[in-house]
């Protein structure tokens, strides 16, 4: 009886709230005649009809390549730099005034000088996500390498632990925390650079979509699309907690058992 | 060798750190000398032809265009705009995130109710709302808050719920046992607790911000530096555009330098700097 | 029960180390400190040598310095008859920091495999040395476990089990007791002993503590205050067969503690001349 109660109250919290809000729309949709907030029927029949169509092809996997590549662009690039970066302090000490430059830089503003170099196609999206994305895991990269224990360090270089695999067994895994939280701020600045520089400039892919219905006064179509860039964030944002969980499963172990002992 | 110790050991007090004894520069001295390495680069590549200086014109010219543009009226109310939507934005987003997190956060029944919606909702890419912005609010000024503030609110909200749960448990009932009012409890035992967490969201929710206000410029055509750059563009002013782009990240420096110095200032009593809470 | 096969693989004199006037200055900013004056001495093959001597003696840094972390400022140091430049092959090291030496991504058996795995040792080889070390530092049930999981005296019996599975000539021991309680410590001290007889390698234990140092010694070498030269070199001459009650009770254990202890009190004072290092 208890069990059911519990899982009864589980569902309650997961859903009670969203299901609320739902009826909410409906409601208010319904009753309103504003033309911007469609009812949930019609927002949901135009979501069926817009997305699962030639769209697929034409606009939301264009969109989801570059995003991974992107992305995927700025993570690489981030550590190799990062890397570099935490373990030459002269280096650091050359470039963090840049850095901090070009950190500070909002990403957006460099879709139309990219623009210049390589026009509107595709190469240029990516470029800008992974120009734009690749701070926080540079940066974070950088505080994870700095901060390795130096008993550690000790006992690898004792061991004969260096070079390639000093990299892969003791900086990589020991930065990895923060790497990973740089990977997460980074995951987020890429769908919105994505986004932007297709809602900017191009002629194809989910930002060019939504404008476009927008435009149009597609008004079902518009929302649909806002609904699907919402499901496609949570989506990875999903993804990524499994993969966070599975690299950093001893980071959480570790943590534990130290705040145990105070 | 980089390596910074963490804890005290028991070595002795000189720090085991071989240092470079090349005679190297002071540290802030070699950041100078990248600044100007960078000018340098950005000077010489144009004028060799490596890159053609349609797409990238040498600093100097730059340089120059920067003050031009500074000479400008239009530039100065741009700039103004722009601070505009980033300051109330971020005033807002604060207000409504240390609000929403005191009140979630406190009550439990609340913090249960509300965690699916939120997952749901803090990863939708706020820039998914510019459509939804341009048709109700037009080009003005609230369009860009509106992006401001729901990317904005996240961070504030998450360091908020993250400060409240950081409570001691011992402190709490210490409070309970002396029977302090409600209020006398948010004052001095949660809120000092949850400060630090605060602060560090306010510092992530001011780059955000101006990350989004200086986009929903660039794309939307809401007055600010962002418009100022997408007509530089479209007339191919290259060096003014240029000019724009390196305004942009010396606002962003400022913001971030500004972020961090009130969250010294304000964390200045508490003994331990708080590292991100990992939400 | 590998004592054998591990001393066939080794030479005669393989396990000699030789401290040669080490000097080693640290250059900070704007101040240098003398931390290791002029340290000579030297430890056969297969001697169990304690180093003692008051906090802040520069222990770790002579420890460093051995171990091929530090280049010392002059001197030099020679294992083998060859001369340390960085750290030698034939070397292990365990630290007292267990819980900041072992590698807590990985579980304890991949902690003492991997070691050997960079040295190249075979698979099978391999797994088996893993195994013997856990068996004979009495964790054979856990080498699946992470090494956060474990209590604070069985991390430092992993980081022990990682130290003599990579075969070492000689093992530097930097106060490895220090952080557990008395307990863990009178059994870890034993343990290091049986260690020590069954596989020959040569040990150097530097300690704090006087009791321990005497306890587990051959000999005992008493360090001066900063900048540390060797005040006295100890020979430890109690009966090979150790047991924490007994051999403690013994009148001889009490008479060179008590001489051990004056040593260190009067390295405490030893240096009159003004100490550039006072500062901790």
């Amino acid at each position: 009886m208890n069990v059911l109660k519990a899982g009864a109250r589980a569902f309650l919290h997961l859903f009670g709230l969203p299901a609320a809000l739902l009826a909410l729309w409906w409601f208010f949709a319904a009753r309103s005649d504003s033309f911007y907030y469609p009812t949930l029927n019609e927002i949901l029949s135009a979501f069926g009809e817009t997305w699962f169509s030639s769209r697929i092809v034409d606009d939301v996997l264009p969109s989801l390549w570059r995003l991974a590549v992107g992305y995927l662009g700025a993570v690489v690039l981030g550590v190799t730099l990062g890397v570099l970066l935490g373990s030459h302090r002269q280096l650091r000490a050359l470039l963090e005034p840049v850095l901090e430059f070009f950190r500070a830089i909002p990403p957006p503003v460099l879709i139309p000088v990219l623009m210049l170099f390589s026009g509107i196609g595709d190469s240029m999206k990516i470029t800008v996500i992974i120009v734009g994305s690749v701070w926080p895991v540079m940066l974070n990269t950088v505080e994870g390498v700095r901060a390795i224990d130096d008993v550690l360090a000790d006992t690898a270089r004792c061991y004969g632990i260096t070079g390639a695999a000093r990299l892969r067994r003791l900086v990589l895994p020991a930065a990895s925390p923060q790497i990973v939280a740089g990977m997460r701020q980074a995951l987020s600045i890429s769908i919105i650079l994505m986004v932007i520089s297709e809602m900017f400039a191009s002629s194809s892919g989910l930002g060019f979509a939504i404008v476009q219905f927008q435009r149009s006064f597609a008004i079902p179509e518009m929302w649909s699309g806002i609904l699907l860039l919402g499901l496609l964030g949570f989506a990875l944002s999903l993804l990524f907690g499994l993969l966070e969980s599975r690299v950093l499963h001893w980071h959480r172990g570790l943590r534990q058992s130290q705040k145990g002992e105070k | 060798m980089t390596l910074q110790p963490r804890r005290a050991g028991p070595p002795p007090a000189p720090h085991p750190r071989s240092r470079t004894r090349t005679g190297a520069l002071p540290e802030p001295l070699l950041g100078l000398l990248g600044l100007v390495l960078l000018a340098g680069v950005l000077e010489v590549l144009p004028r060799t032809g490596v890159v053609s200086a349609d797409y990238l014109p040498p600093f100097s010219e730059i340089a120059d265009a920067l003050v031009g543009v500074a000479g400008e009226e239009s530039f100065w109310q741009a700039l103004l705009d722009t601070a505009e939507g980033w300051g109330y934005g971020l005033a807002i987003a604060v207000g409504v995130g240390t609000g929403l997190g005191l009140l979630i956060g406190s009550v439990e029944v609340l913090r249960r109710a509300t965690a699916s919606t939120i997952e749901f909702l803090r990863p939708i890419p706020s820039v998914a709302l510019v459509p939804l912005a341009v048709l109700v609010y037009g080009t003005g000024l609230e369009s860009t808050l509106l992006l401001v503030v729901y990317a904005a609110v996240w961070p504030v909200l998450l360091q908020m719920l993250a400060g409240v749960r950081d409570v001691d448990p011992v402190a709490r009932d210490t409070a309970a046992s002396y029977r302090f009012t409600r209020w006398a409890r948010l004052r001095h035992v949660t809120w000092p607790t949850a400060l630090p967490y605060l602060m560090t969201g306010v510092r992530l929710s001011a780059s955000v911000a101006l990350i989004l206000a200086i986009s929903s410029q660039l794309i939307i055509g809401s007055p600010g530096i962002g418009k100022e750059i997408a007509l530089a563009q479209s007339s191919n002013a290259v060096e003014e555009m240029y000019a724009l782009v390196i305004v942009t990240g010396a606002l962003g420096v400022c913001v971030n330098v500004a972020a961090r110095a009130l969250e010294r200032r304000v964390l200045a009593w508490h003994t331990s700097v708080r590292t991100e809470a990992v939400t | 029960m590998t004592s054998t096969d591990v001393k066939s693989a080794v030479r005669a004199d393989s396990g000699l180390l030789d401290v040669r006037g080490v000097q080693k200055t640290y250059y900070g900013s704007g101040r240098t400190v003398e931390a290791v004056r002029d340290l000579t001495f030297s430890v056969g093959t297969g001697e169990l040598a304690c180093i003692v001597g008051p906090s802040g003696a520069g222990k770790t840094t002579l420890l460093k310095c051995i171990a091929g972390l530090l280049p010392p400022t002059g001197g030099e140091v020679r294992l083998g008859g060859a001369r340390v430049q960085g750290p030698p092959p034939g070397m292990a090291v365990v630290f007292q920091e267990y819980g900041r030496s072992l590698f807590p991504w990985m579980t304890v058996a991949d902690n003492i495999a991997l070691p050997l795995k960079q040295k190249r040792t075979p698979k099978p080889r391999r797994a088996a040395l893993v195994a013997e070390a856990l068996e004979s530092v009495g964790l054979r049930d856990v080498p699946h476990a992470y090494p956060w999981q474990l209590s604070g005296g069985m991390q430092q019996r992993v980081a022990i089990a990682r130290a003599i599975a990579y075969e070492p000539d000689v093992l530097l021991m930097d106060e490895p007791f220090a952080a557990v309680d008395a307990q863990t410590r009178a059994e870890l001290e034993d343990l290091t002993r049986s260690l020590w007889r069954n596989l020959g390698m040569t040990v150097l234990f530097v300690t704090h503590d006087i009791d321990e140092a005497v306890y587990l010694g051959q000999r005992v070498l008493v360090l001066s205050g900063s900048p540390t030269v060797v005040m006295e070199d100890v020979a430890v001459d109690l009966p090979a067969e150790r047991e924490q009650l007994s051999t403690r009770a013994l009148p001889r254990f009490a008479e060179l503690r008590a001489h051990v202890y004056e040593q260190v009190q009067r390295a405490k004072t030893f240096h009159t001349a003004p100490a550039a290092g006072a500062s901790a």
